[in-house]
């Protein structure tokens, strides 16, 4: 059972920032052909680390499990050999990898130059709202003609 | 010790309000105890540019993942279906996505008619008038005419059903299944002072606008006006009683943490599928000692929690994505009984719309959609706004082994025991999980889609909690009576999912509301025989 702390939590270490930044580098990189930033954009990063609270503890154990010994840390690694060592760890700790993905992407897909790039309006859905076509009702003369499916009992 | 009242309602979720509301016309002096607080429309994710990020953090769905002072902690690591709630004024209707079928007439009578469970000792026109009540309190939506149930009369006309609803539609169509756009409890015109939806898509987080129809925007400032009174923030701890077995208050912990008694003469459960036999088996006594009203044994057993399958496919052009209320349509031509399945009783199907770009991100990385890297953003692309699917919502029969019991060591912040829930799948509930998934995947490939995934059972959705202390005509098969009394203690009242006998496979709450607006009903019309 998971059960969240009302503590708040300690802070990354510096070298934990360092993994985490090495990890959403690798995970959403910057695009020049869909003028997106990365992960690792510092205001994005920054949103990243001020985010993880109820994560806390499960992030630090996934990035202990990809840094393994103090001297091979990710962050060290040639970056064809991160991109082996993050492919590794996402086979071998799926349930990591995914508290890994979702800091990141609730943080990298609510930044203003992201959601410009993907169509959205840069807003909240509160008050404005969004428009919703009503669609075509008369889809429905074939149900209506088949008659009645329930049982009737009373 | 407080001044005595007649009547304690526990809980203001939707049972507790509608319960309320019916009864304020009695002029009883009532109060409600809710452990949470109002919620904040100002507050909702969908205010904010966090609004996805935060149904993930302090508007999770899962207590144990918000972890807020309103909540309490369950263990549900002995269940693969992991509980939903909400804690405050308005209960599970903040959260939920107003989806509101009821109940079919042959839900009632399962064992007539097919031999399993039980038939429970009400049937659907009994309740047919407060279902029809309880939608023009909470302001329901929808098309009249459906097959698939008696005729009912919307109060106002359907939520949009949208390009999601008519690809899905048309590939139900050209497959000869039913479909019809969904009972909302979800605002289309004003109505009551509140004004209609503008498609925010973010109903279960709380509805900004206030379209949707959680009790707090409906049942309470009616129930208000008529001079119930509801007190927040008091968590109850345990009912007391006396030696004519009856019950003669309730022991509730402040927000100032401290501990009082208020008498009352009647004691109503309000608290859902979990909370309702927490309390109880944490009411032990000397005349009690295995909880009250427990004499059956039945109280925390027949948990039923609807196991979903979801299955999602992404299409070649857009479609509604994150926009407007989730789910747009329903399908019942898998619900009842067919002999040539293996399996008996059914599901139904909630189609819904698509996602916002972080669950989107979410979900395509955990399926295998998303890369890492090179490609993540094209494919991201491929992805968003592009999506729709099904969830199926599979009636689970009431088994005995699945239950709530007290954990010996987990404890609230008050040292409440908190709930501990044992929960396997049936064999009967796997089958029907395993075709719900097989036709899904018929429906979307018939719809155009491509990348479809599925993911069955899906583990952060128990969200409804039945069974647990369920309504019947014999006290040893039962724990309260065919209109909510307990058999045991005389001036208790259960409204809530817990009486449910058997679960349907449909989304619960207007039933719930329509039984809770029967009970009391009851209570109203046999007030000199009351306790008899």
């Amino acid at each position: 059972m998971t059960t969240a702390e009302n503590d708040p939590s300690p802070p990354l270490s510096a070298p934990e920032r360092e993994t985490l930044e090495c990890v959403v580098r690798n995970m959403i990189p910057a695009s020049a052909e869909y003028g997106v930033p990365g992960a690792d954009d510092p205001r994005i990063l920054a949103d990243i680390l001020q985010s993880i609270d109820r994560d806390r503890e499960a992030l630090g154990k996934a990035l202990r499990a990809i840094d393994g010994s103090a001297d091979r840390r990710l962050a060290n690694l040639p970056e064809p050999e991160q991109a082996r060592r993050l492919a590794a760890f996402r086979v071998a700790s799926p349930d990591l990898a995914a508290v890994i993905e979702s800091v990141t992407a609730r943080c990298y897909y609510r930044d203003d130059r992201v959601m410009a790039s993907i169509g959205m309006e840069v807003r909240p859905p509160f008050p404005h709202g969004y428009e919703v076509e009503q669609g075509d009702w008369s889809l429905l003369e074939p149900v209506r003609a088949r008659g009645r499916i329930y049982r009737d009992a009373g | 010790m407080n001044e005595p009242v007649d009547v304690i309602i526990i809980g203001a979720g939707a049972s507790g309000a509608a319960v309320a509301w019916s009864l304020a016309e009695t002029r009883m002096r009532i109060v409600c105890l809710e452990q949470g607080d109002w919620p904040r429309s100002s507050d909702f994710p969908s205010t904010g540019r966090d609004w996805e990020a935060r149904t993930l953090e302090d508007y999770a769905i899962s207590p144990n993942r918000r972890g807020l002072p309103a909540d309490y902690p369950v263990n549900d690591d002995d269940s693969p279906i992991k509980i939903a709630n909400y804690n405050g004024v308005g209960g599970g209707t903040v959260f939920y996505a107003a989806h509101f079928p009821r109940l079919h007439p042959s839900d009632f009578r399962v064992r007539s008619l097919d031999g399993v469970a039980d038939d429970w000792p009400v049937d659907y026109r009994t309740l047919e008038p407060f279902y029809g009540l309880n939608d023009k309190m909470m302001g329901v939506s929808g098309l009249a005419g459906d097959p698939a149930y008696p005729q009912k009369e919307p109060v106002m006309p359907a939520i949009p059903m949208g390009r999601t609803g008519e690809k899905l539609g048309a590939a139900m169509n050209g497959l000869g299944w039913h479909w019809w756009p969904s009972d909302a409890a979800i605002l289309t015109e004003e109505y009551e002072g509140r004004a209609p939806c503008i498609n925010l898509g973010q109903c279960g987080s709380g509805c900004a606008q206030g379209a949707k129809a959680s009790t707090d925007v409906t049942y309470w400032p009616e129930a208000i006006r008529s001079r119930i009174e509801l007190r927040t923030r008091c968590r109850v701890s345990r009912i007391e009683t006396n030696d004519a077995n009856m019950a003669t208050g309730v022991h509730y912990f402040g927000g100032d943490g401290r501990e009082v008694f208020q008498p009352a003469e009647i004691v109503i459960m309000a608290c859902n599928g979990i909370g309702t036999p927490r309390i109880l088996l944490n009411s032990t006594s000397g005349r009690f000692p295995n909880g009250l009203a427990n004499s059956s044994g039945l109280v925390g057993k027949n948990l039923m929690l609807h196991p979903y399958a979801q299955i999602r496919g992404h299409f070649d052009e857009p479609l509604d994505g994150y926009r407007g209320p989730p789910i747009c349509i329903w399908s019942m031509e898998f619900y009842e009984t067919d002999p040539e399945r293996d399996f008996v009783r059914g599901y139904s199907y909630q189609f819904s719309r698509g996602l916002g770009p972080v669950r989107t991100a979410i979900n395509g990385m955990a399926d295998g959609l998303l890369p890492w890297g090179e490609g993540h953003h094209a494919a991201f692309r491929r992805l968003f706004d592009r999506s729709a699917g099904m969830v199926s919502v599979c009636e689970d029969l009431p088994e005995e082994t699945n239950r709530v019991t007290l954990d010996p060591n987990l404890k609230d912040a008050d040292g409440i025991p908190a709930p501990k829930i044992t929960y396997r799948i049936s064999g009967n509930t796997q089958k029907m999980l395993d075709h719900s998934v097989a036709r899904g995947i018929e429906i979307l490939e018939a719809a155009g889609a491509h990348d479809i995934t599925a993911r069955a059972p899906l583990p952060y959705a128990g969200w409804h909690l039945m069974g647990t202390a369920r309504m019947g005509m014999d006290p040893e098969r039962s724990v309260v009576n065919e209109w909510g009394r307990s058999h045991d203690v005389k001036n208790l009242f259960i409204v809530d999912g817990s009486v449910f006998v058997t679960s349907g496979g449909v989304n619960p709450t207007s039933t719930i509301q329509a039984v809770a607006l029967y009970v009391a009903d009851q209570i109203k019309s046999r007030i000199y025989e009351l306790f008899d």
